[in-house]
């Protein structure tokens, strides 16, 4: 009994779609197992099938080498399987303790023993090193902590088998880290994970084996020591990946976006952008650098309109757009790809065509006197599912349908056909695989040398490094070095990000 | 996909099936012949012309009530102040009716067009404390729903009479009732509104389906912020999709007024027609053409349970517990559609 996990020639469909073509996959007791394939590819589908969420149209699924069926996720649970969603479902206003408990309650004399249960997840959280408070409430506590309390929660239910669909696509470099921790000491434990990633370096570091699929058939599993990750990409995407991506020096025109002393206060009247100057010049990507939570969010949503600013100015070629509505700003020429692309980048519940007309459904040819033209916005859609890949059955299927990566591209490629003089782009590659990073960064690049000005706001400092022509550090709301990504490395950036000064005077934009 | 819609469809034609068929369970078990009791509901509803006419009528503002609901509800709002919107159409209309006398061309139209203003404006407040204020626009309907009922009432007491309780008839200008369609039917109420809640439904669709307006609407209603992130004015949109369910309301209110009644009297509670819009609603899945059937349902029952006591001697009362049944099992669609994944798994 080596396997604690066989997946064996499993096969999903979605109407005449194949999600799952006969893939095999067999988690060792103790290994850390990644899952690796493109955007659409079908990990989730595949987890989601392991976890009792769909049921399979084929193939057979054994855990510790008994054959199962599982109906739904509590028959996961009872086998130890385990899942830690990339979107959360926790419950906001309650507490940690109380989010674990929900469901299996221990109670004592017919009351929920609410000490006890706080007790048991202080233990677990202790042995397995989570630092997580049983008290707070989850509304309180970071992104980070809440990935946390999700791990918990299938640990209390007396997982060994844990599944992690993504889970270092929202966390923050430092996160990571401790994530990884975590993932060492589960495995220490003796528990088995599948880890889902794009994040080749990420599988280097802690996977022992790696299964990859494309397009739905399985490709092949591999020893990571005996792997690299051009092999892995290559694998993957079915050809060479670039990892950097090529591009002529910038030709710098004139400027696009000018701010200066622009202050934001967030709801609690705290100023969370303090007296900011920067400039975007046409043909250049200005590229922000920071620390989650130094003011990079609401920046991004006072140029938009999405948040109103106390005072500064705005200017869009020399246009004063501070405070206008987002419709006006939309109009002068701002294209923006959203950070959170659930909350703001789509409608979930239109299909992928209603949502590629989101900004512009009441301008010709997308309607005419008010009445939707849908030849012409499905016409529009089938392009950009086209150019931008969007991996879809057509583009009827609703939003909510796509794979996260796909529901990415369809965004990225509507703002980006909008043409925008000023392209503003947060964490515009969260959760795309390394060939569609490479083939975003090539669109940003593509705009710039257009002579569009490109905003890019990420945590990546790969990113940020790779495709920037200068970048701008944030820190505490404040811009507080401009430097050149050639004359500069991660070190450097990563203690101006911390706040500590440059010592040449690097203040000017 | 079209898997998707068979499943849609298939859903409310069982809850009908099971619902008829507790109730026939109901019926054996307190002693009453369901065979018997179903074929009075079945006469009474569609037995001869004059039956058929009855149920026609009964299904016209059904079918209003129901599209206000759903458009509401197709944009993210629950007005459950359908019953308060139709009571002050129905008073507007029959004010219209009964203070002027004009050419019908001119005397019908502003009737119809004072209700859907009278509604309007019923549905405007809630929206605009909810845009404004984001107070739930449940609590305020519900309020707003004994405010309509007790103005109605004090207007019909003071000024549309002299401290009775029913106006006086409008003037035929304003009445929808049609001596052709009467004597097709053997002089049942049936009047024109049917007609109008038909286009109301095409309306409602080509409104919600195939303009920007609705396109926003639609919008707003799914993710607000996705909307506002896309320049739509979120406020705004709340409010027209309250103003526009108060329109449809209100217009169910004139089919009354103008048309089954031809007057308005002093009510001792809700009329139970906007309540019964949200069933209405509901078992057609929100959509214009299932409202319509769904109404037909709702309309055959009720006229048709008339005939109940007398013909089979089986209460009236155990016609609300049919239609009762129905909601239930459609509000427990989840149940069905199990039911139904099962079937076609072994189908297979
Ligand atoms: N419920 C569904 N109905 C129809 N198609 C679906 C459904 N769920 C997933 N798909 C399709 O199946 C394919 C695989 O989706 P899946 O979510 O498994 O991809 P993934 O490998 O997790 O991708 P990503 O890395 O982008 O998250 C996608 O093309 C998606 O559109
Ligand atoms: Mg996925």
């Amino acid at each position: 009994m080596e396997y604690v996990i066989e997946m064996l020639n499993i096969r999903k469909v979605f109407g005449s779609f194949v999600a799952n073509d006969n893939i095999t996959l067999q988690l060792k007791k103790g290994e850390i197992h990644a899952l690796l394939g493109e955007n659409g590819a079908g990990k989730s589908t595949l987890m989601n099938v392991l976890f009792g969420l769909y049921q399979p149209d084929g193939g057979e699924i054994r855990v510790k080498g008994k054959k199962v069926n599982i109906p739904n996720p509590n028959v996961a649970n009872d086998l130890g399987i385990g899942m830690v969603h990339q979107h959360f479902m926790l419950v906001d206003t309650f507490t940690v303790t109380e989010n674990i408990i929900l469901g299996s309650e221990p109670t004592k004399s017919g009351q929920i023993d609410i000490e006890r249960a706080e007790q048991e997840v202080r233990e677990l959280s202790e042995r397995y090193g989570l630092a997580v408070d049983p008290k707070a409430k989850i509304a309180d506590i970071s992104v980070g902590m809440q990935q946390r309390v999700e791990i918990l929660k299938t640990l209390y239910r007396g997982a060994d088998i844990l599944i992690f669909d993504e889970p270092t696509a929202v966390l923050t470099p430092q996160e990571i880290q401790e994530l990884i921790q975590i993932m060492k000491a589960l495995v220490r434990e003796g528990k088995s994970i599948i880890l889902i990633t794009h994040k080749l370096k990420e599988i280097m570091e802690v996977c022992d084996r790696v299964t990859v699929i494309r397009r739905g058939k399985g490709i092949g599993t591999l020893n990571v020591s005996e792997t690299n990750p051009n092999e892995l990409a290559a694998l993957m995407v079915g050809r060479e990946v670039h990892f950097k991506t090529e591009k002529q020096p910038p030709k710098v025109g004139k400027p696009v976006l000018e701010i200066q002393d622009l202050v934001v206060k967030d709801s609690r009247g705290i100023t969370v952008v303090d007296h900011l100057h920067l400039t975007v010049h046409a043909g250049e990507i200005v590229g922000i650098a920071g620390v989650d939570g130094n003011g990079q969010t609401e920046l991004i949503e006072a140029i938009t309109g999405l948040m109103k600013s106390e005072s500064g100015s705005i200017r869009l070629n020399g246009k004063e757009i501070r405070n206008l509505t987002p419709r006006q700003i939309t109009e002068t020429g701002v294209g923006h790809i959203p950070q959170d692309r659930h909350k703001h980048g789509l409608v979930l519940d239109f299909s992928i065509g209603e949502n590629m007309v989101l900004q512009t459904y009441y301008k010709e040819p997308y309607s005419k006197r008010g009445v939707l033209n849908f030849k012409a916005i499905y016409d529009k859609a089938r392009q950009l599912i086209q150019e931008f890949d969007v991996r879809t059955p057509d583009e009827y299927t609703k939003a909510r349908a796509l794979s996260g990566g796909n529901q990415q591209k369809a965004i990225i490629g509507r703002e980006v056909d909008r043409d925008p003089d000023l392209l503003i782009a947060a964490q515009p590659t969260r959760g795309l695989d390394v060939g569609a990073i490479e083939f975003i960064h090539k669109r940003l690049i593509e705009q710039r040398d257009r002579g569009k000005a490109v905003l890019l706001v990420s945590f990546e400092l790969d990113e940020i490094m790779n495709v920037s022509d200068r970048i701008a550090v944030i820190y505490e709301g404040k811009i507080v070095a401009i430097v050149d990504p050639k004359e500069t490395t991660e070190q450097e950036l990563g203690l101006l990000m911390a706040g500590s000064k440059r010592k040449e005077a690097g203040v000017s934009s | 996909m079209s898997e998707n819609r068979l499943t849609n469809i298939l859903v409310p034609v069982f809850a009908v099936i099971l619902g008829i068929i507790v109730g026939a369970i109901v019926m054996l078990v307190s002693g009453y012949d369901p065979i018997a009791g179903y074929s009075a509901l079945l006469y009474g509803a569609f037995g001869d012309r004059y039956y058929i006419g009855e149920t026609i009528r009964q299904v016209t503002p059904y079918i209003l009530a129901g599209l206000a609901v759903a458009f509401a509800f197709r944009t993210g709002l629950f007005n459950i102040g359908v019953e308060g919107q139709l009571i002050v159409g129905w008073l507007a209309a029959v004010w219209v009716g009964v203070a002027f006398e004009l050419p019908k061309v001119i005397h019908l139209p502003l009737a119809i067009f004072a209700a859907a203003a009278a509604g309007a404006l019923w549905g405007f407040i809630p929206g605009f404390l909810k845009a404004r204020f984001r107070v739930h626009e449940v609590i305020v309907t519900i309020m707003m729903n004994y405010i309509a009922l007790y103005v109605s009432n004090a207007v019909i007491r003071s000024v549309l009479s002299d401290q009775g309780f029913k106006s006086e008839k409008i003037y035929p200008s304003a009445s929808l009732r049609s001596e052709f369609l009467q004597s097709l039917t053997d002089y049942s109420t049936l009047h024109y509104g049917i007609i109008i809640s038909l286009i109301a439904a095409v309306v409602m669709w080509f409104l919600l389906e195939k303009t920007t307006t609705g396109y926003e609407l639609r919008a707003v209603g799914f993710n607000q912020h996705a909307s506002h992130y896309a320049g739509m004015n979120v406020n705004r949109n709340i409010v027209l999709s309250m103003v526009i369910s108060g329109v449809f309301a209100g217009i169910a209110g004139a089919m009354e007024g103008l048309g089954t009644f031809e007057n308005v009297s002093v009510k001792a509670g809700f009329t139970g027609v906007g309540f019964d819009g949200i069933a209405v609603a509901l078992l057609g899945g929100n959509h214009a053409f299932g409202i319509i059937l769904a109404a037909i349902l709702f309309g055959a029952l009720k006229v048709g349970a008339l005939e109940m006591p007398s013909a089979a001697d089986v209460p009236t009362e155990l016609v609300d517990i049919v239609i009762a049944l129905i909601i239930f099992f459609v509000a427990s669609s989840y149940l069905i559609r199990l039911v139904l994944t099962r079937l076609k798994k072994e189908g297979k």
